[in-house]
């Protein structure tokens, strides 16, 4: 069951990431670093290539002096804390109602045939890995896959295999809409807002 | 269909610039002095009687629980929390308030929790929303650097701090007392009610939880008049909603729509219509997956608004508006979304632990058809076992859409058994 991994090597947070921390740690009254326990996991994480060894979880414990055991809870219940190491290319694919209802199982398709992927698993090279997630919250843009920090949406098989291309190769694919269309507005123009109401 | 006069997200699809300057350009930030100069229970009553219902699902007076917090200290500090932690299938109206009009929601708290007397706001966003919390950093710190909160904030003499808290990953969060829990820094298991948390609350401190639209649209209803925000919609339904249209459209969207809004009309003037035309449809989940779905024959006529789609035995809910062609396994569909509650469970109360992954398991022999007629009231049986015995509204949330199922479809499942049945009889 317990799945966290030891790396044997010690983990501290850079000069950067302390004054980010402290400054996370100022936002929760006094007394509750607690609170902080999300944030500095979250930073862990993205100082170490996007995942938490077990040296990670019990120095983000001894800094804010809360028990490993209760960090362990935390990291152990929220599916964005990474237990173990992930793809340079972290995809999360989004399998709920509404992608599926366009087309999810698509691009499902295209991890595994393109990639050679499936859910929970990473490329040879390191390149990719592939979660398969609960709603992302952009269902009028679907079907959406999260690369790293990033949403793409309004994806099928052609667009989203140009996406992966363009990570391969080194390049940073523009995120948002992969089709002609204004973020959530309906594509080929808006209903509504036509009238002029002010703004730059 | 609403005036583009009357829409208070002017910037909903992010075409003009949403920080400060162009915020303010746009009303956000007018004069938000003189309304923190309507005081206290002022405000409180004007956001009663603009007949605000909540925007996060259940439809709770947003001015009644305001006044739920004391009015007086016991030497505890009260805070506002802002859900932010959208996740409810279907839902994404939230995320287009925080990534392009940040300082709306942030002068609704300001508003707000003056209102509640509280001394600072936490933000819970979801984890996930990761460009959104970066506008939503840059948009406080702007805020800050013009005076608008902080030390006497927007020159009102009324000190206000707010905070973004980022979660990550976990559909309950979006529950109330679980999202204070993982605001606390624990994991996010819903509390035993009562103690509410205006009472007890964040830090054990009396704290008012609302959701992103609820805030963002208070003070607008206070700079036009309640009269105004209550003149929209229908009684007990009023005012303006953001609505989100996917699935089976020919063009989702979001869009802001008055209350009451017939379906078909909402879906044919914004969305394009159902792909292959009305006729083609074959059911709508009206509002975010945790509502029981309609078929089309409700669907022709209902209204949008909290009070006509209860009586049709469904919800508003988030007014996320899932709609299914008749091409939809509408059996698969509603198997990914026990799918999802059985994922999103916290694990905590075993009715919904264990009854979300029998629920998921029977679901994916009635895709498959490998079933027995018997099954279907089985299903029902386990989903009544769970609705309305857990901590949270999750159990119910996992057993209605199932439950929808059964009532509109149950020809389908029925169908699906037998002709597997004769397939393997052939």
């Amino acid at each position: 069951m317990s799945q966290v991994i030891e790396t044997g090597k010690a983990f501290e947070f850079t000069p950067e990431n302390v004054e980010k921390a402290k400054a996370f740690i100022a936002r929760y009254p006094e007394g509750r670093q607690q609170s902080a326990v999300m944030p500095l996991l979250d930073l862990a994480q993205r100082q170490n290539e996007n995942w938490l060894p077990k040296e990670a979880l019990e120095y983000v414990g001894n800094y804010l002096n809360v028990p490993y055991m209760r960090v362990l809870e935390v990291a152990t219940f929220y599916t964005m804390y990474n237990l173990k190491p992930v793809g340079k290319h972290f995809l999360q694919l989004c399998r709920t109602t509404p992608c599926w209802l366009r087309g999810s199982d698509d691009l499902e398709a295209v991890c595994r045939n393109k990639l050679g992927i499936g859910n929970g698993e990473t490329t040879e090279d390191g390149q990719f890995s592939l979660l398969e997630v609960e709603c992302l919250g952009a269902c009028v843009n679907a079907p959406v896959v999260q690369i790293n920090d990033d949403f793409y949406e309004d994806l099928n098989a052609e667009n989203f295999e140009a996406v992966l291309d363009k990570l391969a190769k080194g390049e940073t694919p523009p995120k948002g809409p992969q089709i002609d269309r204004v973020n959530s507005a309906p594509e080929g123009g808006a209903t509504t807002l036509l009238e002029k109401t002010g703004g730059a | 269909m609403l005036k583009d006069q009357d829409r208070i997200f002017t910037n909903l699809y992010g075409v003009h610039d949403w920080r400060l300057a162009g915020a303010k350009s746009r009303g956000v930030w007018d004069n938000t002095k003189a309304l923190i100069e309507m005081g206290q229970d002022g405000i409180v009553d004007a956001v009663k009687e603009s007949g605000l219902r909540g925007r996060g699902g259940a439809g709770f007076p947003t001015g009644l629980k305001w006044s739920f917090m004391p009015k007086e200290s016991d030497g505890r500090p009260s805070y506002l929390v802002v859900n932010a932690d959208e996740s409810e299938p279907g839902t994404c109206k939230d995320r287009e308030i925080m990534r392009f009009d940040p300082h709306r929601l942030l002068e609704g708290c300001l508003v707000a929790g003056y209102a509640m007397r509280a001394i600072a706001a936490y933000i819970y966003i979801r984890g996930e929303f990761v460009q959104e919390a970066i506008n939503l950093e840059i948009a406080i710190k702007e805020a800050y650097e013009d005076g608008l909160i902080g030390k006497n904030a927007a020159g009102s003499g009324y000190d206000f701090d707010i905070y973004l808290h980022r979660g990550a990953g976990a559909y309950i969060c979006g529950e109330e007392t679980a999202l204070i829990e993982s605001l606390e820094g624990n994991k996010g298991q819903p509390r035993l009610k009562p103690p509410f948390p205006a009472n007890v609350g964040v830090w054990g401190c009396p704290s008012t939880v609302n959701n992103v639209e609820s805030i963002a649209v208070a003070p607008e209803i206070l700079r036009r008049g309640e009269g105004w925000f209550s003149g929209l919609g229908r009684p007990n339904n009023t005012g303006t909603k953001l609505f989100c249209i996917s699935g089976h459209v020919n063009k989702p969207c979001n869009v802001e729509e008055e209350m009451g809004i017939p379906l078909k009309e909402l879906i044919e003037k914004h969305a394009g219509g159902v792909r292959g035309g009305w006729d083609n449809l074959l059911a709508i989940i009206p509002g975010g997956s945790s509502v029981p779905l309609l078929p089309k024959d409700i669907c022709d006529t209902v209204l949008m608004d909290f009070d006509s789609l209860r009586d049709v035995q469904s919800g508003l809910g988030t007014a996320a508006v899932i709609v299914m062609d008749k091409s939809t396994d509408v059996i698969r569909a509603i198997e990914r979304l026990s799918h999802f509650y059985k994922h999103e469970s916290c694990g905590q109360c075993t009715p919904c632990r264990e009854g979300t992954g029998w629920m998921w398991r029977v679901m994916q022999r009635l895709v498959s058809g490998e079933a027995e007629i018997e099954e279907i009231d089985m299903l029902i049986n386990i989903s009544k076992r769970i609705e309305g015995h857990t901590i949270c509204a999750l159990g119910d949330a996992a057993a209605w859409p199932v439950q929808g199922l059964v009532r509109h479809f149950r020809p389908v499942i029925e169908e699906r058994i037998n002709s597997r049945k004769a397939d393997r009889a052939a």
